[in-house]
């Protein structure tokens, strides 16, 4: 088994926006990285066990229908709570309702433990640059 | 003719099962009653002397057999995720016919180990972590198994980096280690094969010794399996079929005993509607499910706890005084038979009961939820609605009337009341009504062709429950 850096992916809440997760999954795992997809309509718990058992390094949550900051609160706390301490955490997408000021977006998202806030439009090469920063990778 | 015998040790029966394999039918069956106590020789001997004065005597080219005494395979599995891993675990054990007395999730503490010891299991299943994934969970769990008095072997199928390290801890602690594939190499991936195949040469090599019955087995020339693992092979083969003759493709069986109901389903249980989600582990096709506080006698007691004491009293047209009165007595004298009429009724009630009950455990459930884009559909466990085959087996069942049998079944079917819970909606109700489907599914091992024709033909078609 390789050592490669392993991140837990999905598309959060009652979401069911089922292409771009393919996309993002076929970009991450060409990156070097190996993923674990949830898919679709995936629920906190379900990225928590997952990043369990999978040891992962960092959860990815895609949100796209802009409920994101209801369903990403307390992401971080339930991390915690399951021994998933320095996990990453980094959300992307259109991840609130209306056009709001990224600024302000991504301030509220960090202050709910998110490591990186990606808005709409982000090339996933971008989240990848970072993903490599954040890990200590190259 | 060549003539062969099934052997079925149980608890508090052995069956015997004579066929012949050149024309390919039923020569016949008997069974004896066995206690806890009786040697296992005394009771072969005592079903061989009935099953003599049936069909006379015959020199048997070969002698199977398959062993649910001694409280059968008993096991203990442990995983890090209860949904993941531990599951994956369950359904392994469970695939295997095993007993699972007990899964543990996450780390295993002293009181575990302690519990652990006073069960004293016949195998315990140890897992956690996806390849490459988890390890501190299952290399503590292998330091905590390391300190446990009791002797009993592991199977090891967690994450295969750990694997070396664990089989070092357990070893030198003087305890036995079967290494094998992870039961979830990969996220959501189940692999329970291998560890189902060591659990087998284990119950093989071991447990038939520790539990008395090699002086059986000077008489048998092999296949010695548990019995539901037996069920299970039985029922796969009349779902699949073989490479000349078809089988009866998805169906469902139940067998309602005495302390345990029992649920098979083969069947991928994929989703019947388009579009919708699928959420957990995936199901294996063959499936067995244990419900172990539903059972006729021992676990009657179970059954009005899920249920309700009135819905066996309006089932059964007892009054509930007099429901729980009888339930009372059955629950103290196990081996009370419905020899009145009001016994009659209430064995029919709990029968039905723990049908409903084990099917609907054992069943998926769909949820509609509304999502901004419209409504979706989400899917967890097997979708049995389309499965249109109930085969009913245990000594509960097979000696209703057509119509009793009917009724009964018709409990495992959709209901309105639960309109989230995946059962079938209508469905052939086929009744074992031989007992023959351990014997079944050790003849499957050797000469499936045959087994299938038999299964084929003595079951019987009690017609279509709605």
């Amino acid at each position: 088994m390789e050592n490669k850096k392993k991140l837990v992916i999905g598309v959060i809440g009652a979401d069911v926006h089922a292409v771009g997760i393919q996309i993002l999954y076929h970009a991450f795992e060409d990156a070097g990285f190996d993923v674990t997809n949830l898919g679709v309509m995936v629920s906190q718990e379900e990225y928590i066990a997952a990043a369990v058992e999978t040891d992962a390094d960092a959860i990815m949550v895609s949100s796209l229908y802009g409920h994101g900051e209801l369903d990403c609160r307390g992401l971080r706390e339930k991390c915690n709570e399951a021994g998933l301490k320095d996990i990453l955490l980094y959300v992307g997408g259109n991840i609130v309702v209306g056009k709001q000021p990224f600024d302000e977006v991504e301030a509220r998202f960090k202050k709910m433990g998110f490591n990186r806030v990606f808005g709409p439009g982000t090339a996933p090469e971008e989240t990848i640059k970072y993903l490599k920063e954040d890990l200590g990778i190259e | 003719m060549k003539p062969i015998l099934m052997i079925d040790f149980g608890s508090t029966n052995t069956k015997v099962t004579a066929v012949d394999l050149d024309s390919e039918t039923l020569l016949g069956t008997a069974a004896a009653y066995t206690t806890v106590q009786t040697d296992v020789g005394e009771g072969l001997q005592e079903a061989m002397e009935k099953l003599e004065e049936k069909i006379g005597k015959l020199d048997f080219a070969e002698r199977y057999a398959c062993s649910s005494a001694a409280g059968g395979l008993k096991m203990i599995s442990s995983g890090l995720v209860p949904e993941l891993t531990a599951e994956a675990a369950r359904q392994a054990a469970l695939g295997a016919g095993a007993k699972v007395m007990k899964v543990y999730s996450y780390e295993l503490t002293e009181d575990d180990a302690e519990e652990i010891e006073a069960l004293k299991p016949d195998i315990f299943l140890l897992t956690g972590g996806t390849d490459g994934g988890n390890k501190d969970n299952i290399i503590q769990n292998a330091r905590v198994l390391a300190e446990c008095k009791a002797n009993f072997p592991v199977v090891l199928a967690g994450n295969r980096t750990a694997a070396r390290t664990c089989e070092k801890i357990l070893t030198e602690a003087g305890r036995q280690v079967i290494r094998c594939e992870n039961v979830m190499p990969k996220f959501n991936e189940l692999n329970i094969g291998p560890a189902q195949a060591k659990i087998r040469e284990i119950f093989l090599d071991r447990i038939i010794k520790a539990k008395g019955l090699s002086q059986a087995s000077q008489l048998i020339s092999g296949i010695m399996m548990p019995t539901p693992a037996a069920v299970l092979a039985a029922m796969e083969l009349l779902s699949r079929g073989t490479k000349t003759e078809n089988g009866l493709g998805e169906l469902v069986a139940v067998d309602v005993g005495g302390a345990t109901t029992d649920i098979y389903s083969m069947t991928d249980g994929a989703p019947d509607r388009a579009g919708t989600i699928l959420k957990g582990l995936p199901e294996p096709y063959a499936k067995r499910t244990v419900e172990g506080d539903i059972g006729m006698r021992y676990s009657a007691a179970g059954i009005a706890e899920a249920v309700g004491i009135p819905m066996l009293s309006q089932l059964s047209g007892l009054t509930e005084d007099r429901t729980s009165a009888l339930l009372a007595e059955i629950t103290t004298h196990t081996d009370s038979l419905p020899d009145t009429d009001e016994k009659k009724r209430l064995d029919q009630a709990l029968a039905s009961m723990a049908i409903k009950v084990g099917i609907t455990r054992h069943a998926g459930t769909v949820e509609k939820v509304y999502t901004p884009v419209g409504e979706a559909y989400v899917q967890s466990g097997k979708d049995l609605s389309r499965v249109d085959k109930i085969i009913l087996t245990g000594g509960s069942l097979i000696h209703n009337a057509p119509d009793t049998a009917r009724a009964i079944a018709s409990h495992a079917l959709y209901d309105m009341a639960e309109p989230a819970s995946l059962k079938p909606r209508n469905a052939e109700i086929l009744i074992d009504t031989q007992y023959i489907l351990s014997a079944m599914g050790l003849l499957s091992q050797y000469a499936p062709d045959t087994a299938l024709k038999i299964m084929k033909k003595e079951l019987t078609s009690y017609g279509t429950a709605k």
